[in-house]
């Protein structure tokens, strides 16, 4: 009997390293590809979007390579769909970068930029790069997601200079960097993305792949 | 929370893993990809590659390195030593790398940085900076291992290189590097206050009470240490077993001596002190 593995598709945007990301998954057991092509996006089993750098920049790629509309497609189809970091963000409604910045607009909300300032009136370092916790919001359950197998309070390894703030109830996760609490990780409908890169988290973050591709039935 | 990296740093010459002082002396210490995995299974928060000699990206040694210990090691990488152009730091990054170090190069053209910044993202860009202390009490940036005096004085540098897309500092005593005298606090301090980014402390720690002291007096964001920690390996393992080609100086390998200063510990030992001194840390 011939087992057709599915196929996982990184969209490749011209905005980042993939390599991390694909060598992740690869580990796992995924038959992974990387594609800047609408087609491809369009007849794969799940997507990826990663993504590190500016969101505007990210955007304008997307745009040039006539990428929105099939990504719009691709999550309506209900397809698994993996977003990571600036893959997170752009999902979003905008981001305050220069001022204001359209997005995807797959789910509500804004993209802020960290307060150089904290609580204490100290300098914050921004980006931050940092292994972080990752927190329940409000005791929400994580079963049937891709943390169902973290615990509360597990950390994982953060690069960002601005955060998500959801207008809708899709946060999975929060996380507090030197007190700021926003929402770390989201679930919305077949949408999982995630401020945090698990493919540089160790077995942890390699985990959360795991259990993503094993929800969605992709291995 | 805001919790620190503690980030092993391996100087790679050739294929294997080396130790100097100032920067200089090599002594070969085994076997780089070894020493990478053990840390990466003993809950290292990141990786720091330096190559020495920058020549031998022709030779493809560090790459090579590279390329093997992404595949196994799921935690960043840091890679340095003779990036000069757009085209290195790409060829480093296919390689596996997440972050490259840039110093020389950055120095020589401070646009480099901004170019580089707008291509790969500022999270990816390191600028090092070789700081030697003058008799006026001011540290001078230098380049080449320490070797090259730039001229330029390094918090006005390091403010510099935020400005152009630097997404972090590694900041390095060339004074200290190797001698297990401790961080330059001072050092350390005024890069930390100068900019907004992330500073990564390097050069001098022998002890665990010294990373303590790199973040509580010297406010690091992260540790870069080297000789704790490898001296602790060798200490562990009674040396690395040498079924490969060593090239270089291997007396002291083969002696199995720790120099007097140093007082080895694990990664895991460190973050105990770090704990007791509420410093968080990623466990």
């Amino acid at each position: 009997m011939i087992i057709l593995k599915k196929k996982i598709l990184i969209i490749d945007y011209k905005s980042g390293n993939l390599f991390s990301v694909n060598q992740a998954l690869t580990n796992i057991g995924l038959n992974v590809f990387i594609s800047s092509n609408a087609n491809d996006i369009l007849s794969a089993d799940a997507i990826v979007l990663p993504g590190v750098g500016a969101f505007g920049d990210a955007m304008k790629n997307l745009h040039n390579l006539n990428l929105v509309k099939p990504i719009e497609q691709a999550v309506e189809s209900g397809k698994p769909f993996l977003g990571i970091c600036l893959g997170l963000q752009l999902l979003f409604t905008e981001s305050e970068e220069f001022g204001y910045t359209k997005g995807l607009d797959l789910v509500k909300g804004k993209v802020r930029r960290f307060n150089i300032n904290n609580i204490a009136g100290e300098s914050r370092k921004i980006p931050q790069i940092a292994w972080n916790k990752i927190n329940k919001i409000n005791n929400n359950t994580w079963d049937n997601t891709p943390l169902q197998d973290i615990k509360d309070g597990e950390f994982m390894y953060f690069v960002h200079s601005f955060y998500v703030d959801p207008e809708e109830q899709v946060g999975l996760s929060e996380t507090d960097y030197d007190g700021q609490i926003y929402v770390s990780s989201i679930q919305k409908n077949n949408i999982f993305a995630c401020q945090f890169h698990p493919e540089k988290s160790a077995q942890k973050g390699l985990q959360i792949y795991k259990t993503w591709a094993s929800i969605n039935n992709l291995i | 929370m805001k919790t620190i990296r503690i980030i092993p740093r391996l100087d790679i010459k050739g294929p294997n893993l080396v130790k100097g002082i100032h920067l200089e002396g090599l002594r070969v210490l085994g076997k780089p990809e070894d020493f990478a995995r053990y840390y990466y299974e003993n809950g290292a928060d990141e990786l720091f590659f330096q190559d020495t000699v920058a020549s031998l990206y022709d030779r493809n040694s560090l790459r090579d390195i590279i390329t093997k210990t992404a595949k196994e090691i799921f935690i960043p990488l840091t890679v340095g030593g003779g990036l000069r152009t757009i085209d290195d730091i790409r060829n480093v990054l296919r390689a596996g790398a997440d972050k490259v170090a840039i110093n020389t190069a950055a120095i020589k053209n401070p646009q480099f940085i901004r170019e580089a910044s707008l291509k790969f993202g500022s999270s990816t860009i390191v600028v090092a900076i070789e700081a030697i202390k003058g008799i006026d009490g001011k540290y001078f940036a230098f380049t080449d291992n320490g070797r090259e005096y730039s001229g330029l004085e390094v918090v006005s540098w390091a403010r510099k290189a935020e400005e152009l897309g630097a997404g972090e500092i590694v900041i390095t005593s060339v004074d200290k590097e190797g001698t297990g005298e401790g961080y330059d606090i001072e050092l350390i301090r005024f890069i930390s206050e100068a900019v907004s980014i992330p500073v990564i402390a390097h050069g001098g720690a022998s002890s665990p009470a010294d990373v303590v002291q790199a973040i509580q007096f010297g406010k690091a964001d992260a540790v870069a240490i080297a000789s704790i920690l490898h001296y602790s390996v060798m200490q562990t393992f009674g040396g690395i077993s040498s079924d490969y080609k060593l090239e270089g100086n291997i007396t002291f390998l083969n002696s199995g001596k720790i120099p007097k200063k140093i007082s080895p510990s694990s990664l895991k030992e460190i973050r105990a002190i770090l704990i007791n001194a509420e410093i968080p840390t990623r466990i």
